[in-house]
């Protein structure tokens, strides 16, 4: 499983010196040792059998088209996404310190956001009923308890979240108190 | 991630005159998340990469093999079972399916399923622990930068597509035109094209950057006490590092908590018994009632287009060295046996239930066929989508693989097969044939 090529990086601190003239040639041209660049092109034949056997299959295209659809879904809209949320949320945080809580309570709100985010991503197509009848057909039940189901278990980690972050509101004020 | 060592990117920028550089010098200076300064979390660096990659390193192959077990299971080598026929050598490892243990299909595929859903959490903190580096300006300094990004695409493209047809076809979301076998075959391939080039790329680094802390120490690091990794040539670590809002366990636990609450809702289909009821999100959590035939149905009756009257003029075809014919009654007369056998779905899910039936093996001998090489099944579903299989000589002569004619001390409901279903020890569920209307033997 990992063919490691040799590590050019420290070990060979002066690789240039070492190096028989052959290897530095690739280096210079190449960006790298040998055996990265063999590695690379064995992978890349692979692949391109793969592609060569995908191609034999019906909507294949459809196939490749969406394997690099995925790609820039996750770079360019998910991750992006969540990022900005997440920043607006300890920009404000940051922009308005003296009217927030002394907890970290920014965590209080990340966590549960994340966890049902989470289980909204590998669920929506339950949650929101897209399955256009396959479900049904499938199972022999309606798809309808999902979304209801998703919502408790939000409100439920909210629930949850709000009680551990008033109890550490309150008991450091409890600390303050006497002092 | 995407870049060839340092040493290697000094000695060639050095060695070509900066000849990347004179290129990216007409886009001007780097704008947006392309800016190091841009990226601010205090927590980014190759050690925290390198723990989520050490997760990975084990799920992946995991998820990589039970896939191949559950393309073996089967029996593509048989006439017609075959979902992706045009393989070629990618299905070089292909061996005879087992029918003992009887749970080894669930417990495989059950693991496929449910640790693609775990490990989903993962591979997004993963990569959201090098995004820096998909941004990062100049993107190539090398050709051998550039073929590495190239099998990127295979690997991070690849790991997506994965995950969300793997989990959009549990959930019967097929808003494709294509086969998701074809989809989910070749996927895995090209895949593991990128998947094993980047580990052997990466390995090294990856176990010097576990060595630089200890997890141990990390999980006792309270916020007030955390720091970024030291900056370093990786493009991880942040070069103006905003002030930890969150500590680097309380991150780590956030990403196990996530992948936790995942297996918690959904594991329950495949576990079964009490569990079931807290998989709330799971496709195949639901119950279906109390009754003996109160379980997972797979396909109903109708959507498959068997209808009542089909059932009425039903009768059980047996071909061999001879044809029989046989009505219910006729087989109900025959020596019946009762074991306990599991239906476990592609989809992850499993239900357990107690069969009454004929073994196989006794059919075989009655059309004249004591060493049967393999069965043809049919049935009144129409032979697409699984309504034919082929079945094997052991699966055959497994003492426990009926043809069913009750379940649970009740006849089959007709959504379950009436008048006689297969139940095949460690098949995958669709070659547990419902309303079974034809057998034929061949030696």
């Amino acid at each position: 499983m990992t063919a490691t090529p040799d590590p050019p990086g420290p070990q060979h601190p002066e690789p240039s010196r070492r190096r028989p003239a052959i290897l530095r040639a690739v280096a210079r041209h190449y960006g790298a040792g040998p055996l990265h660049l063999l590695a690379l092109l064995a992978s890349f034949a692979f692949a391109g059998y793969v592609v060569d056997r995908l191609t034999t299959v019906n909507d294949h295209v459809g196939i490749a088209i969406w394997f690099l659809v995925t790609l820039v879904a996750h770079d360019l809209a998910l991750f992006p996404l969540y990022s900005l949320a997440d920043r607006s949320l300890s920009l404000r945080a940051r922009r308005h310190p003296e009217a927030l809580p002394k907890v970290p309570w920014i965590n209080y709100v990340r966590v549960p956001v994340a966890i049902s985010g989470m289980l909204l991503l590998v669920s929506f197509p339950l949650v929101f009923r897209l399955d256009v009848g396959d479900y049904r057909s499938a199972t022999g039940l309606a798809p309808n308890p999902y979304l209801g189901r998703w919502l408790l278990i939000t409100a439920g980690l909210f629930f949850a979240s709000a009680v551990v972050c008033g109890y550490r509101i309150g008991s450091r004020r409890r600390r303050q108190v006497p002092t | 991630m995407p870049d060839a060592d340092v040493d290697d990117r000094a000695e060639a920028r050095a060695a070509s005159g900066g000849v990347w550089e004179k290129l990216y010098e007409a886009f001007g200076r780097p704008r947006g998340p392309s800016r190091p300064e841009a990226w601010r979390s205090p927590l980014r660096g190759p050690w925290l990469t390198s723990l989520f990659g050490s997760v990975l390193l084990v799920g992946i192959p995991v998820m990589f093999i039970t896939g191949l077990v559950s393309y073996a299971a089967y029996d593509p080598r048989l006439p017609g079972n075959d979902t992706t026929p045009t393989h070629g050598i990618l299905g070089f490892y292909l061996f005879d399916w087992l029918t003992s243990p009887s749970w080894i299909y669930r417990v495989s595929q059950g693991i496929h399923v449910i640790l693609g859903f775990a490990l989903t959490p993962i591979v997004l903190a993963k990569l959201w622990s090098v995004m820096p580096k998909f941004f990062a300006w100049p993107p190539v300094r090398s050709i051998a930068m550039l073929l590495e990004r190239l099998s990127l695409a295979l690997l991070v493209g690849g790991v997506i597509f994965q995950f969300f047809t793997g989990i959009f076809d549990v959930e019967y979301f097929y808003f494709w035109n294509f086969s998701f076998y074809d989809a989910h075959f070749y996927g895995a391939w090209a895949f593991m094209a990128g998947f094993v080039i980047h580990v052997g790329l990466k390995f090294p680094t990856m176990r010097r950057s576990l060595r630089t802390r200890r997890l141990r120490d990390e999980l006792r690091c309270p916020l007030s006490d955390t720091r970024p990794e030291p900056s370093d040539e990786s493009g991880l670590v942040a070069v103006a590092p905003a002030a930890p809002t969150l500590s680097r366990r309380g991150l780590l636990g956030l990403v196990g908590a996530t992948s936790l609450a995942t297996i918690v809702f959904t594991a329950g289909e495949n576990i079964g018994g009490w569990t079931r009821a807290i998989a709330l999100l799971a496709p195949r959590g639901r119950s279906y009632g109390s009754g003996p035939t109160d379980f997972q149905i797979n396909k109903t009756a109708a959507v498959v287009g068997v209808t009542q009257q089909k059932i009425d003029q039903w009768t059980l075809e047996i071909v061999g060295a001879k044809k029989l014919v046989l009505t219910r009654a006729q087989l109900m007369s025959l020596p019946q046996s009762t074991q306990r056998l599991p239906i476990a779905c592609v989809e992850g899910w499993a239900t357990e239930q107690t069969w009454t039936g004929i073994p196989l093996a006794h059919l075989a001998s009655m059309a004249g066929i004591d060493k049967p090489r393999g069965v043809q099944v049919n049935s009144l579903q129409p032979p697409g989508g699984f309504g034919a299989t082929y079945l094997s000589a052991e699966q055959i002569l497994d003492p426990r693989s009926l043809l069913a004619l009750k379940v649970n001390g009740v006849d089959l409901s007709i959504d379950h097969g009436f008048p006689a279903r297969n139940i095949i020890p460690a098949a995958p569920g669709v070659h547990n044939t419902k309303w079974v209307n034809k057998l034929t033997f061949h030696d």
